[in-house]
């Protein structure tokens, strides 16, 4: 238990001194917020939608999780690269304990970055519909940062340097984002559109952050926790198989 | 004769169609300083990893300490301390933390940790740097520090995977004079590979030459010479391997600029 909280405890030290990295990647969160919210916002109302901001605003944390949690499950090739890895190769513990350790570190910082990025939303003026929802909506933020820290770690696992990462970050995540039902609803899709938004884990995350957060969402509660429970159960499993057969 | 603390039967790894190490078989007595002496790309790094866990063998057995690496990984781990080619600290984290991470999860008790953590501190002189971030830290500190690490949970095996590559002189006589000290008082055993004759010559009590993935000789540096009827280790080694010591990996540039050398221009 010791050994994987130190595992966890490291990750999120470094996380905390990494100012810049917080700050930096609270940017892009804020200017979807702002231009996306605001400069859709007349059209959403126009179309009879409601409010495009407190629409998107669980959308924008989901984001968030997303980004910081591939990255945190990518670090494991920084690491490779910078030789600590090996450190803790060669460290009398279990592959899977030093894999959860990690995942469950990064999964915390994702879920503080959400965190960070929900605060991000009250500032523009995002109020959620009930405030006592705010910390179950937080529980499910840790779920998806969860999922996709396992999925980063299982990338990282069979790769050897940063060369795959620009091909992750644009054949992956931003798909996974952008095909996620965070910035459109995801009634009236074009079929193609629709089979992406129903394959994608994120839909579901988001999905049923709004469903606490806003009250409204597109299936039914029981049936997000559904799917990111088996999404992350799935990518535990393969993130700690991959992660096992790593040589160095 | 006791036990050797390691023990190494026709080892060997191949990658596709590469012999890195090619059953090559060794005797470590407890207690010794004992050299892995080869160019570069001769397989000194692959046969440590094999024998620390971090690579399987394609065929061969390793005992360590009495335990089989390959069967027991997890025991043959706590039985050494390692020192890597290239650095693998954490940049982000202090002295202190990385040293306590190592002690965690080595599982040494938390009172023990916390005095054998201010000892190894003293030891390799950086007590008062202990909480600054080690990405502030010199080579020469670095090197110190990972030195102090892999002896924190008392292995009875140190292995150093070429430890003064990129040191200045000075820094190098400092660290072999911290390793000598080490195995005089605690009677660790120090396994080191390097590619630096006098590096071998004037820290070993053995040295094994390997070369293209075989051990060519191994014994005390005089040994090697009246082997050889040479005067230096440097002409032994010669003898051996045929070949002076390369600094870079026999790539098939590096022959053909060998031989430029040798036959001049023409």
């Amino acid at each position: 238990m010791n050994k994987i909280f130190i595992l966890w405890l490291r990750q999120v030290i470094r996380y905390l001194r990494s100012r810049p990295r917080i700050i930096g990647s609270l940017g892009q969160p804020l200017l979807f917020l702002v231009a996306l919210g605001f400069g859709f916002g007349p059209v959403f109302a126009k179309a009879g939608q409601g409010n495009y901001l407190e629409f998107l605003a669980p959308g924008v944390v989901g984001m968030g999780i997303i980004f910081t949690s591939i990255f945190s499950g990518i670090e494991v090739i920084w690491d490779r690269q910078f030789g600590f890895l090996k450190e803790t190769l060669v460290a009398p513990v279990s592959r899977l304990r030093i894999m959860v350790g990690r995942t469950l570190g990064g999964a915390t910082v994702a879920t503080l970055q959400g965190v960070l990025v929900l605060a991000l939303t009250f500032l523009i003026g995002f109020r959620p519909a009930n405030a006592w929802l705010i910390l179950p909506a937080i529980l499910v933020m840790g779920l998806v940062a969860l999922l996709f820290t396992s999925l980063g770690t299982a990338i990282a696992s069979m790769l050897d340097d940063m060369q795959g990462f620009q091909l992750i970050m644009n054949f992956l995540v931003m798909p996974l984002f952008f095909l996620s039902g965070a910035l459109f609803p995801l009634d009236h899709l074009p079929t193609a559109i629709r089979v992406a938004t129903v394959i994608d884990p994120l839909t579901y995350g988001i999905d049923a952050m709004r469903h606490l957060l806003i009250g409204a969402s597109h299936y039914a509660l029981s049936l997000d926790l559904l799917v990111l429970s088996a999404f992350t159960a799935v990518f535990v499993a393969l993130g700690a198989w991959l992660f096992s057969r790593i040589q160095v | 004769m006791p036990e050797p603390i390691i023990h190494v039967d026709r080892l060997t790894k191949k990658f596709k169609n590469f012999m890195a190490v090619d059953h090559i078989s060794f005797d470590v007595p407890a207690g010794q300083i004992f050299a892995f002496l080869g160019p570069n790309g001769a397989g000194k790094s692959t046969t440590i990893k094999m024998i620390t866990t971090l690579l399987h063998p394609s065929s061969g057995t390793i005992r360590l300490n009495g335990v089989d690496p390959v069967k027991d990984p997890k025991d043959a781990r706590r039985s050494f301390g390692i020192v890597f080619q290239d650095p693998s600290l954490d940049d982000e984290l202090t002295a202190w933390e990385n040293l306590e991470f190592h002690g965690v999860l080595y599982g040494v008790p938390k009172e023990l940790r916390r005095t054998r953590i201010g000892e190894m501190l003293a030891f390799v002189e950086l007590s008062d740097r202990r909480d600054d971030l080690v990405k502030t830290f010199s080579g020469g500190m670095k090197r110190r520090l990972e030195i102090a690490r892999g002896l924190l949970h008392h292995p009875k095996v140190l292995f150093l995977d070429e430890p003064t590559l990129g040191l200045d002189p000075q820094t190098r006589n400092h660290m072999w004079s911290y390793l000598h000290e080490l195995n005089r008082k605690e009677g660790i055993t120090v396994f080191f590979s390097t590619h630096y004759m006098e590096e071998a010559e004037r820290n070993a009590q053995r040295i094994a030459v390997i070369d293209h993935g075989k051990i060519v000789t191994s014994g005390t540096s005089d040994d090697l010479k009246a082997q050889t009827h040479t005067a230096t280790l440097e002409d032994a080694f010669l003898a051996l391997t045929g070949t002076t010591i390369r600094d870079e990996a026999g790539s098939a540039a590096d022959r053909m600029r060998q031989r430029h050398r040798a036959w001049g221009h023409r």
